[in-house]
C-alpha cells in the first residue's frame, strides 16, 4: 500500500512539474517580453526615419531584393525630427548591409501590405545594432495618386470643354454670319 | 421541461455551492485529492499529449495552405499559436477530460451510490460530499488548467514539426513572428478558459454521479448525461468568456 501511494505522489508530482513547466514556457517564451533564452540575440534592430509610412504596421517584412531578412518591430513618432520612426530588427546573418542603404515603404501587389525593401549603397561600412538608415523613401499613398490624376482629369475636362465652348460660339458667330 | 431544466440549474447550484464549502475541509487531506489529480491528470497525460500532437501537426498544415494562399506563410507561428492557446488548448483539453476523467468520476460516485457506500458514510457521520466529492471536483479543478498548457505546448511544437521541419519555414521567423503577436494577456485568456472549463466539467461530472439513480441503468445514463452536458456547457461557456475577452 505505501509502495502504491509512493508511485501516485511521484505520478502526480511528474505531471504537475510537467504542468508548470508547460505553463512557464507558455508565459516567458512565447510573448516578447524579453525573458527569451538566447532568440533576441539573433536579430539586431536599425532605426529608419520616414516622411509618409502610409499603411505599415508593426510585424511588416523587410526585405532586400525581395528576400525577408527581418521585420519592423516598432513604430513611434519622433517628434524632434517630425518623422515616423521605424525599427526594424534584422536577422543577424544579414550582417553586410552598407550603411547608406535606402530603405523604401513599398507594397506588395496593387492592393498588398506595406514592407520595407532596402537597396544595397555602396559603402565599406556595414550597419549595426542601434544604426540608422539615413535614405529613405516614403509610402506611395495609392490614394492621393487617384486623386491627383482625378485632379489632373476633371482640369483637363475643364480646359478642353471650354476650348469646346469656345468653338462652338466660334461656329454659331459664323453661322449667324 | 422548462421547469425541469430550471430545477437541474438550480440544483447544480447548490450542489456547487455545497462542494465549494467542503473543498477548504478536504484540503485538510491533502493525500485524497493528490491521488485524485493522479486520477485526473496524470493519467490523463498521454491522451493529451497525443491528441495535443496532431492538433498541432494538423493547424501546421492546415494553416500553411492558407496562409500560402496569401504568400504570408511566416506567420504559420503566430497563427498556430495563437489559436491552440486562445481556443483549441482549453476547449479540446476539457473536451478530453470530460471524456476521459469525467465520465470515470461520474460512474464510480455514481457506483458508491449504487452499492450504499455513500449512504454507510453518512450512516458514520462522514460527509461524503468532504470526503468523495469534494477532492475529485479539486483535482479537475487543478488538473484541467495543467493539462490545457501541456496541450497548448505540445500543439505548438507538432505547428513547429510541419512547418519548420517540414515546410521549411525559417524557425526565426517562425518564433519571432510567435513572439511579436503573443501578448501575456493571450496565455491568460487560455489560462482562465481552463480553469473555468475545469471547474464546470468537474462539478457536472460529481454531479451527475452524485444524483445518479442507483441501478446500473442509472449510472450508465449519468455518465452519459456527464459527457454530453459537458460538451455543451464548455462550449458555450467558450463562448461567452471569448466574447468577455475581447
Amino acid at each position: 500500500m505505501a509502495q502504491a501511494n509512493r508511485s501516485i505522489e511521484v505520478g502526480t508530482g511528474l505531471f504537475v512539474l510537467l504542468g508548470f513547466a508547460a505553463l512557464a514556457f507558455l508565459t516567458t517564451q512565447l510573448p516578447g517580453s524579453g525573458l527569451q533564452l538566447e532568440r533576441a540575440a539573433k536579430t539586431y534592430a536599425v532605426v529608419a526615419k520616414f516622411d509618409d509610412i502610409g499603411g505599415l504596421k508593426v510585424g511588416a517584412p523587410v526585405a532586400m531584393a525581395g528576400v525577408r531578412i527581418g521585420q519592423v518591430t516598432k513604430i513611434v513618432y519622433d517628434t524632434s525630427v517630425y518623422k515616423a520612426a521605424v525599427t526594424l530588427t534584422i536577422d543577424r546573418r544579414y550582417d553586410h548591409i552598407p550603411d547608406d542603404s535606402d530603405a523604401a515603404i513599398q507594397t506588395s501587389g496593387l492592393l498588398g501590405a506595406n514592407f520595407v525593401a532596402i537597396s544595397p549603397g555602396g559603402s565599406d561600412t556595414f550597419l549595426r545594432a542601434g544604426g540608422e538608415l539615413q535614405f529613405t523613401q516614403s509610402a506611395i499613398v495609392l490614394e492621393s495618386l487617384v486623386n491627383k490624376l482625378f485632379a489632373n482629369f476633371s482640369s483637363n475636362k475643364d480646359s478642353s470643354a471650354s476650348k469646346d465652348s469656345g468653338e462652338g460660339k466660334k461656329g454659331s458667330d459664323k453661322t449667324s454670319k | 421541461m422548462a421547469l425541469s431544466a430550471l430545477g437541474k440549474v438550480g440544483s447544480i447550484s447548490l450542489f456547487l455551492v455545497r462542494v465549494l464549502g467542503q473543498c477548504l475541509p478536504a484540503l485538510a487531506r491533502p493525500g485524497l485529492v493528490i491521488r485524485q489529480i493522479y486520477n485526473a491528470g496524470a493519467r490523463s497525460l498521454v491522451i493529451i499529449m497525443l491528441s495535443g500532437l496532431f492538433v498541432g501537426m494538423v493547424l501546421g498544415l492546415q494553416g500553411y495552405q492558407l496562409l500560402a494562399r496569401f504568400g504570408s506563410e511566416s506567420a504559420l507561428g503566430m497563427a498556430a499559436a495563437l489559436g491552440m492557446i486562445k481556443e483549441l488548448g482549453p476547449v479540446l483539453t476539457a473536451l478530453l477530460f470530460a471524456g476521459r476523467a469525467g465520465t470515470s468520476l461520474c460512474s464510480e460516485i455514481g457506483l458508491m451510490g449504487a452499492t450504499d457506500q455513500l449512504a454507510a458514510m453518512e450512516m458514520m457521520a462522514v460527509d461524503p460530499v468532504r470526503h468523495v466529492v469534494a477532492p475529485r471536483f479539486l483535482g479537475g479543478l487543478i488538473a484541467v488548467p495543467l493539462l490545457a498548457a501541456i496541450f497548448s505546448c505540445i500543439g505548438i511544437y507538432g505547428a513547429q514539426l510541419i512547418g519548420v521541419t517540414m515546410m521549411r519555414i525559417e524557425p526565426g521567423t517562425f518564433w519571432s513572428q510567435m513572439q511579436s503577436a503573443v501578448g501575456l494577456r493571450d496565455v491568460n485568456e487560455g489560462l482562465i478558459k481552463s480553469v473555468v472549463f475545469g471547474a464546470a466539467c468537474s462539478l457536472i461530472a460529481v454531479y451527475e454521479g452524485y444524483h445518479a439513480e442507483p441501478t446500473a441503468e442509472g449510472v450508465g445514463l449519468a455518465t452519459t448525461r456527464t459527457v454530453v452536458t459537458s460538451a455543451v456547457v464548455v462550449l458555450l461557456l467558450d463562448y461567452m468568456l471569448t466574447a468577455a475577452f475581447l
